[in-house]
């Protein structure tokens, strides 16, 4: 069920990012790397691996380029934060953002890197890119984070309203 | 037989899946054969799932245009008139035009241009990865869209057909990394090659250094790449620089809006190719 809730959370994220860019134009950010971050951090180097095995193999397929070359990238950087989120405590807003922006830096690193090893793709300004892409990712991430943190407190409250509500209405 | 713990377990499963990714990637590289079966079929299902959230979002959004954002519609409605109006003495200007350049073409004895086949198709999705500029269309191989067909706007050039899928195809957009196509400046007639940057221009590459390019100038498809017709518009040049007579940077802006593309052109016939007029019979050699 878990397994079924990460893929599923995963192909989400890339199903909002092909929307978001079709409707916005976004491109300064990637959902998928922040999904398999995000499962990562919650399930362990394990389920982050795969994820990021998956939302890279799609993100490939779909695009023109070479199928693995995002897969490569997301798989090692799902590992790492699965691995960092085991031997470190990660919890604080800081060191989350500190994290996603890790991710990110590994993740285009491998990218970028094999993309001009293997001469397919030229980068003028790479550092730029990376930086504003691991910004915009860790600040997406974080705030997705105080979301999932925040849904079993906003549950409880709206239980005990409903509650209430109906004690009301049998007095 | 000593059973590995979980820790061991995951560093297998980790090297088991780079290596598997690396062995990926070099069975693709330097292929220069089509998209397999299987990556055909993977994008047909993929993007079938990007068509029908697409159409979600569009019914949404056509719920809000068509009921709830309809304020300015007046407005907006009076400036389209006036603009239909304007569009229409500029039409019979530029048709003015075209009778002359008829003319002119047939006293050079050049072949009159075939007109293309086309279809429109609608852009369903955008790119689920940051690092390809590319669209989703609602026409697919079903509808005759091949590999590298080129998809145009009203503007200009748009990209090429990258991976079609049964009823859906990617369009590799012009402002892609990889993206380049033959280009040539309008004024001067200089050629070069025009290569995506990725951020939503494109970089003019190897002219040669008597080369007369102008900020400003329109830059023009060449019809050399095998891709793209001659006469579709690029964009205008936005930046020059230069390291002494050499041109080191020539930037260059689209004149496509990628971010607002909805519907699009597919040129679905072969690219015509300009031939040599054919040579004039000699009686005496046949003779």
């Amino acid at each position: 069920m878990t397994a079924l809730r990460a893929v599923a959370f995963v192909l989400a994220a890339l199903v909002l990012q092909s929307v978001l860019a079709r409707a916005v134009g976004s491109g300064a950010m990637d959902l998928g790397l922040v999904a398999v971050v995000s499962v990562a951090l919650l399930h362990g180097r394990v389920s982050g691996l795969l994820a990021g095995t998956l939302a890279g193999l799609v993100q490939d397929g779909l695009g023109d380029g070479v199928l693995g070359m995002s897969g490569l990238g997301k798989s090692v950087a799902g590992f790492l934060t699965g691995v960092a989120g085991t031997q470190f405590i990660v919890t604080q807003t800081v060191s989350r953002f500190g994290v996603f922006l890790g991710a990110t830096v590994v993740d285009r690193a491998l990218f970028i890197g094999l993309s001009v090893l293997l001469g397919l793709r030229r980068y003028d300004r790479p550092y730029v890119d990376v930086a504003f892409q691991g910004i915009t990712n860790a600040v997406i991430g974080v705030l997705l984070f105080q979301a999932i943190e925040s849904l079993p407190a906003a549950r409880e409250r709206w239980r005990l309203m409903l509650e209430r509500r109906q004690k009301r209405r049998y007095h | 037989m000593v059973r590995p713990d979980a820790t061991s377990r995951a560093r297998y499963l980790f090297v088991a899946v780079v290596v598997g990714h690396i062995l990926l990637i070099s069975s693709q590289v330097g292929s220069a054969s089509g998209p397999s079966l299987l990556r055909s079929a993977f994008v047909g299902v993929v993007t079938e799932a990007q068509r029908a959230t697409w159409a979600l979002v569009g019914g949404i959004r056509s719920i809000w245009d068509g009921y709830i954002g309809l304020r300015g519609v007046r407005a907006q409605n009076e400036r389209l008139a006036q603009e239909n109006a304007d569009l229409k003495v500029r039409l019979q200007q530029e048709r003015t035009n075209a009778r002359g350049a008829e003319q002119l073409r047939g006293l050079l004895e050049l072949r009159p241009r075939v007109p293309w086949a086309t279809t429109g198709a609608e852009v369903v999705a955008g790119s689920a990865s940051p690092d390809f500029r590319a669209v989703t269309i609602d026409k697919g191989l079903s509808e005759g869209i091949r590999r590298d067909m080129p998809v145009i706007a009203q503007a200009g050039v748009v990209g090429r057909v990258a991976l079609p899928g049964g009823h859906t195809a990617t369009v590799q957009l012009i402002i892609d990394r990889s993206a380049a196509a033959a280009g040539r400046i309008e004024r001067s007639r200089t050629a070069g090659i025009a290569l995506g940057n990725g951020d939503g221009t494109l970089r003019f590459e190897y002219l040669s250094a008597t080369a007369d390019v102008l900020r400003g100038d329109l830059v023009v498809t060449a019809g050399i790449d095998g891709i793209y017709p001659t006469g579709l518009v690029l964009g205008y040049v936005e930046r020059v620089e230069r390291n002494g007579p050499a041109y080191r940077l020539v930037t260059i802006r689209p004149v496509v809006d990628f971010s607002a593309l909805e519907t699009v052109l597919v040129l679905v016939a072969p690219t015509p190719v300009w031939t040599p007029p054919a040579p004039v019979h000699d009686e005496r050699v046949t003779r």
